[in-house]
């Protein structure tokens, strides 16, 4: 497995006391692993399931993997009768920029069947199922060995820990799709099937996989459910300032000196994740920065370097706090082309289902790849917007927006990079992507 | 054409076993890795194979097959490079990787070398952007921080293999 290990941070809470060797049981139990699992089972009485739930909606611990829901409130969602549920950990990880997930689960896989396994018992699930992205064909096994060690502890399976409670994991592996990050294109893949998201409602806490009461946590969101049971949603909520409790995992790339995750309790000034990441490479100027994600909208420098990393000041700058994923680029870097990569990959990951999206993807790449090359026209710039804005809302899954905002934003602020390349004809900078 | 070896068998079986028994068909994705790693590709008599297993028709199985990217429906050289072009990687060098891989092994996206050892693939993120410009080899093996070098050094290295006749992951 190749490694870039580094200092995740001083306020590390997920990814602390990591060295990229110590992932297995023995040494997630001497970290203190696995004891606020035993903590609800030695004490059912006490952790009932609403109290668990309670204790995570105290915490305000939002979702991780892009949407930044209420992860309590969609505990909640479960009707408590149904007699079979699931549990599903959404591992699928394929937002350009964003890579937390595949160091927590590489380094720290424990922490996240931990979270899952306390996930199952608040919602009444016997089993749950993680889905690995395919391209981390290594992390997959990982997860297959870190789960046959936790049977054998009987931290997995019937009767766990003696207690009355059975719960068990089985890991399932993706093989090239963006799209199954979606949840419900997630759920047709563990039937078996091609990734195409369904339609919402019905929601998949009433019909989720194989048409039983479902619920999607990312890797992140379930790694910080153990230490929100074992200290407390008020601690949670206390690591940081904001409105939304904890940590967050920084996935930062691009034009930095050292692209890596780091992780910051959430509020962080931009400039302090920055300067973690070791600065910009080669001593360049910032130019702009897209803060979660690919699908996120592109900031300027001046804005970002005034932002706060957490949900609410990332949204009132005009952007979002998505994955964490911080796309750093520099100032030769010319935003047409940065555009176009961009488009040419939803295009590429467009499922089809929806015409806005399969047709709309593909007029996007075609319209920039023009612009590009000199061959823009003077109305291409509407053209976009008004493409993009047909495809907002118009599909069954938010691919679809995924792929329009970035050309909203782009065009947004550096309208003048779009018409500066039609006017003259061409792009002034050398060929990077 | 041979049936699937056993050992597959075994561990597509054990693929099966993750799933509840009326829900055979989420084990395709697993038996097609495993069908393509034993070998290579995956022929319209394999998908075919695997259908009957699984109990499920053989469109349903070519769905799949044809649905996510990493799965090969034409034969390839015996080690795939997949090398992720998308912006974090592009910004971190990729495109310089990826002309070098076109220029040494003299081919092109899509293409494979006559000796029948390396095919080249343009890929999508990978999730390991921290590592960019990554490449993936033979779908299993997350290559990081692929400067032309370090490039030269893994071709080496896999040419070395395939004297040695060992390693093929």
């Amino acid at each position: 497995m190749s490694d870039n290990f580094f200092d995740f941070g001083a306020d590390a809470l997920l990814l602390a006391g990591l060295n990229g060797k110590n992932w297995r049981l023995e040494d997630y139990v001497a970290r203190g692993g696995y004891r606020a699992l035993k903590k609800i089972l030695a004490n059912p009485g006490h952790w009932t399931s609403d109290q668990v739930i309670a204790e995570i909606k105290l915490s305000m611990l939002r979702g991780r993997g892009g949407a930044g829901f209420p992860t309590g409130m969609k505990w909640s969602f479960m009707p408590k009768d149904a007699p079979v549920k699931y549990i599903v950990c959404n591992a699928d990880e394929g937002e350009p920029g964003t890579f937390k997930d595949r160091d927590l689960l590489r380094y720290n896989p424990h922490l996240v069947l931990e979270g899952m396994i306390i996930a199952g018992y608040a919602m009444g699930c016997r089993r749950g199922y993680m889905y690995v992205h395919g391209e981390i064909w290594e992390v997959y096994e990982r997860c297959e060995e870190a789960v046959a060690e936790a049977r054998m502890a009987n931290l997995l399976g019937n009767h766990i820990l003696g207690s009355s409670f059975s719960f068990d994991i089985f890991n399932h592996h993706g093989f090239g799709a963006y799209v199954c990050g979606e949840e419900t294109s997630l759920l047709e893949s563990l039937e078996g099937k091609k990734g195409r998201p369904r339609y919402k409602p019905p929601f998949p806490a009433n019909v989720g996989l194989y048409g039983k009461p479902t619920t999607i946590n990312n890797v992140e969101t379930l790694a910080n459910v153990p230490f929100i049971v074992d200290k407390g949603g008020q601690w949670f909520l206390d690591l940081n300032g904001t409105m939304a409790g904890g940590t967050k995992i920084f996935s930062i790339s691009g034009d930095v000196a050292r692209p890596g995750n780091y992780e910051f309790p959430l509020g962080i000034p931009f400039s302090k994740l920055l300067l973690k990441a070791g600065g910009m490479r080669d001593g360049l100027g910032l130019k702009a920065v897209i803060p979660g994600g690919s699908s996120a909208p592109v900031l300027p420098a001046a804005v970002m370097l005034e932002t706060n990393l957490d949900y609410d000041s990332i949204a009132k700058a005009g952007s979002m706090m998505g994955s964490g994923a911080v796309i750093i680029m520099n100032e030769t870097r010319c935003m047409v082309r940065s555009l176009l990569r961009l488009a040419e990959f939803y295009h590429e990951e467009s499922c089809g289902q929806c015409t806005p999206c399969r047709e709309g993807t593909g007029w996007l790449v075609r319209v920039l790849h023009r612009i590009e090359h000199g061959e823009g026209r003077a109305e291409d710039i509407d053209l976009l917007d008004d493409i993009a804005r047909n495809i907002s809302g118009r599909t069954i899954c938010a691919l679809g927006d995924a792929a329009a905002m970035p050309i909203r934003s782009f065009l947004k602020h550096f309208r003048d990079e779009f018409v500066y390349h039609i006017e003259h004809r061409s792009c002034q900078v050398a060929d990077y992507v | 054409m041979n049936k699937l070896s056993a050992e597959s068998y075994q561990k597509i079986d054990a693929a099966i076993a993750k799933y509840p028994p009326e829900h055979k068909q989420s084990a395709v994705m697993a038996a097609l890795t495993i069908a393509q790693d034993e070998r290579g590709w995956l022929s319209p008599e394999t998908l075919k194979e695997i259908a009957d297993y699984l109990d499920i028709s053989p469109l349903a199985v070519y769905e799949v097959a044809t649905f996510y990217t990493m799965y090969h429906l034409k034969s390839v050289g015996r080690y795939t490079l997949t090398v992720c072009t998308n912006l974090p990687c592009a910004l971190q060098g990729a495109n310089r990787t990826a002309e070098h891989l076109k220029k040494i092994l003299n081919i092109d996206w899509g293409e494979t070398t006559q000796d029948g050892m390396f095919t080249l693939l343009s890929g999508e993120c990978m999730g390991a952007c921290g590592e960019g410009p990554v490449l993936l080899r033979n779908n299993k093996t997350m290559c990081g921080n692929m400067t032309p070098q370090a490039v030269d050094s893994l071709l080496a290295e896999l040419c070395r293999s395939r004297k040695g006749d060992a390693d093929v992951g």
